[in-house]
């Protein structure tokens, strides 16, 4: 039986596996909308496409599967940039599937035209037109294979009106044959014999990991080697759930708002074993000074992140998964030098414990004013373990990451390369969309939250008990932080003069609200947040003018720490 | 220092923005670029002639082969090779130096390809060094215009480079 391109498109995600689907509809792609009217794929409507390329990116973080998003051509199209631009950068798996004006009228400025291919170029990590329907279902096949191999990322496939129109016999390719495009999995033996090596001639060794880990699901092989070495473990941002963070091991978060004693190890380190972090500028302060007293290794599954920024003294290409199982096999093989550099390492762990005390992660509790520290320190005690957290990008964030002591992989959600404001409450609604009986949370900050504040509707409409938490200071927090340290407190366009009632905001979409002004009632908010079904937006009036401590003045060294009092 | 890549691609839809815009988003060099067809079914083979010390050089022979339409990549700075290019060059003739522009000509194995009563058109191949040493010699003549294809390279010995 023929048929039309939107009905292989959709018989083709079926084939991998794609159950649900997120996007808006237009003109340009009415046709693959007639066909998900019947269709059993579940399609999410959000009230924005940057939503929903957000919400198929969160899908995809928690789950590790590849998130979908489907929007229309022209502005639909230009609308999911940022969207495609943040997954890029964090790696994600997703394809993005838009609609393009027909073929003959392609270059003719016809209406809602836009070359989303051209504008994707440098932000996804391939794209497609589709300009013959014999193509399609073998360009689904690669964009998916493309999406989730080797280091993943966003694609984008677009699909111009009349071949989705056009009809064809439908059959799915059993493979994929890419010449350009062969990723290495299995680490180099040699490679890892030697790093097995360097570690057992270190005496003051830290792991330093990055997203990889969720990416290649290998927390529980980071783990086994931690405990199995003894080694402490420095995390990014991507990674703050990659590891447990009550863990002994753990020094909780290295760079610009790390904590001191991830830094000072990183600073003093002989041996720097980096597992799927790219040595970006927030980690590395000045960058000739990190880790300057170390030899390095570095294992990514992409080769290009290996002596991008830095020397190494040893790379090992492949998956993070492989390469640390056979690590570990490695240095069980060799029992008495493992035993005697565990018993080595011990003045190192002395040295990191005293830095733990000297300078531990801590805020100025307070009566009469709520501290945001304090409400993520809450949200950790009241949440269940397994609950996913979502962020935007701001002070709220780096508190989350600096209080929230994530236990388990993939509950941390936030934009960590590209720092995309309006990213978290479509990610969270994404995540919830893949786990409606998890619990989900979006800490959000009063200015990122009316970046996408739209998708409250989204929420209320599926009956997503998504948490909206607000850490409400009334500014940009983090820029009004900058210019409070480094211009002289003109708070320049950072003051949010307007007060929002989000509590109305809330209620004008159905969904719930409460006000938290006072800091004996944020327990009880929190307890009956959770408590209350369907989406509730929690408000909380913080101190205005709390800093995110610590933190590196750009341009420093990461030891060169501005520190809480 | 100056590099010379052949960068084989998929022959599609887009390929030369790829490639033109990984060098333009990451601030590398492009000095010159060719591309065209080879004898594989839809594979294209570009030279790319670019600079940059070390760490640059194996940042853009990374990130080429990270491209999914590029199947292969071989810097040929190390290795023995050969490379040509072409250069038509417009020279201003007066009737004293029209018997010196045929003589530069002969000596360097150029070709004059048109003729007008104060011009003379000029295809040469070479080496670029040997292009850079005719205009030298031309350029006191009044070279109206230059047109150069860029250097295309293939390596010495049995071997060829193939997808
Ligand atoms: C889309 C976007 N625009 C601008 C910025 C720059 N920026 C970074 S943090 C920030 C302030 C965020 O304010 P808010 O959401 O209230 O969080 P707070 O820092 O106050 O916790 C801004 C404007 C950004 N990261 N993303
Ligand atoms: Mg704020």
């Amino acid at each position: 039986m023929k048929l039309t391109g939107s009905q292989i498109l959709l018989e083709s995600l079926k084939c991998e596996g794609v159950d649900t689907v997120f996007g808006y509809p237009g003109g340009a792609v009415i046709n693959i909308y007639d066909d998900l009217y019947d269709s059993s794929i579940n399609h999410i409507l959000t009230r924005h496409e940057q939503a929903a390329v957000h919400a198929a990116d969160g899908y995809a973080r928690c789950t590790g599967q590849v998130g979908v998003a489907i929007a229309t051509s022209g502005p639909g199209a230009t609308n999911t940039v940022t969207g495609i631009a943040t997954a890029y950068m964090d790696s994600i798996p997703m394809v993005i599937i838009t609609g393009q004006v027909p073929t003959p009228l392609i270059g003719n400025d016809a209406f809602q035209e836009a070359d989303i291919c051209g504008i994707t170029r440098p932000c996804t990590k391939h794209n497609f037109l589709v300009k013959n329907i014999r193509d399609l279902a073998k360009t689904v096949k690669e964009a998916f294979y493309i999406a989730r191999t080797g280091r993943p990322g966003p694609v984008l496939i677009d699909l111009p009106k009349d071949v989705q129109v056009d009809t064809l016999e439908f059959s799915y390719p059993a493979t994929v044959d890419l010449r350009g495009y062969k990723p290495t999995y299995s680490g180099n033996f040699r490679q890892i014999e030697k790093a097995a090596r360097m570690i057992l001639e270190a005496r003051r060794p830290v792991l330093y990991v990055g997203g990889g880990i969720n990416l290649s699901a290998a927390s529980a092989e980071l783990l086994a080697l931690a405990e199995q070495t003894r080694i402490p473990v420095a995390t990014t941002l991507m990674a703050m759930s990659a590891f447990p963070q009550r863990h002994p091991l753990a020094l909780g978060m290295l760079g610009m708002h790390g904590t001191f004693c991830a830094n000072m190890s990183v600073t003093e380190c002989d041996l720097l074993v980096a597992i799927g972090a790219r040595f970006d500028d927030r980690v590395t302060g000045r960058i000739d000074s990190f880790a300057e007293k170390a030899k390095i290794i570095h294992v990514d599954i992409d080769p290009t992140s290996i002596k991008k920024n830095v020397a190494v003294d040893l790379p090992i290409v492949g998956d993070l998964k492989d390469v640390i199982s056979k690590l570990k096999a490695s240095l069980d093989q060799k029992e008495e030098a493992l035993q005697s550099f565990k018993e080595e390492l011990q003045e190192w762990q002395t040295k990191i414990a005293t830095w733990r005390e000297r300078h531990p992660m801590v805020y100025q509790p307070s009566d009469t004013v709520i501290k945001p520290q304090f409400v993520i320190e809450k949200l950790r005690e009241l949440s269940n373990d397994d609950a996913i957290i979502a962020t935007e990008v701001g002070q709220h964030q780096m508190w989350t990451a600096q209080f929230f002591s994530f236990s388990q992989p993939r509950t941390f959600l936030t934009s960590g390369g590209l720092g995309t404001m309006g990213f978290g409450l479509p990610a969270a609604l994404g995540a919830q969309v893949a786990f409606p009986d998890r619990q989900v949370i979006d800490i959000s900050g009063d200015g990122s939250f009316q970046m996408n504040s739209q998708e409250l509707a989204t929420l209320v409409q599926y009956q997503l008990p998504v948490k909206i938490v607000i850490l409400n200071n009334n500014y940009l927090g983090m820029v009004r932080q900058w210019q409070q340290m480094f211009f002289d407190k003109r708070y320049s366009q950072t003051v949010m003069e307007l007060p929002i009632d989000f509590v109305k905001l809330a209620e004008a979409y159905g969904a719930v609200g409460f006000n938290v002004t006072r800091v004996d009632e944020v327990e009880t908010v929190i307890k009956k947040g959770f408590e209350t079904p369907g989406p509730v937006l929690m408000n909380f009036q913080i101190s205005r003018e709390e800093n995110v401590l610590p933190m590196v003045p750009a341009g420093k060294a990461i030891h060169e720490m501005v520190l809480a009092s | 220092m100056k590099h010379t890549i052949s960068v084989l691609v998929e022959n599609e839809f887009g390929v030369l923005s790829r490639i033109s815009g990984l060098f333009s988003g990451r601030g590398f060099n492009i000095e010159s670029l060719s591309v065209a067809p080879t004898l594989e079914p839809n594979t294209s083979r570009m030279t790319i002639v670019t600079s940059g010390d070390d760490r640059i050089l194996e940042q853009i022979t990374k990130q080429l082969n990270k491209l999914i339409s590029t199947i292969k990549v071989v810097d040929f700075t190390s290795k023995d090779f050969i490379a040509r290019e072409l250069a038509l060059i417009k020279v201003s003739t007066e009737a004293e130096t029209r018997a010196e522009a045929l003589r530069i000509v002969d000596i360097f194995r150029a070709k004059v390809i048109d003729v007008t009563p104060r011009t003379y058109t000029i295809e040469i191949t070479g080496a670029p060094g040997k292009i850079n040493g005719i205009l030298e010699l031309l350029r006191p003549m009044g070279i109206k215009e230059v047109v150069r294809s860029g250097p295309v390279v293939i390596g010495r010995g049995a071997k060829g480079v193939t997808g």
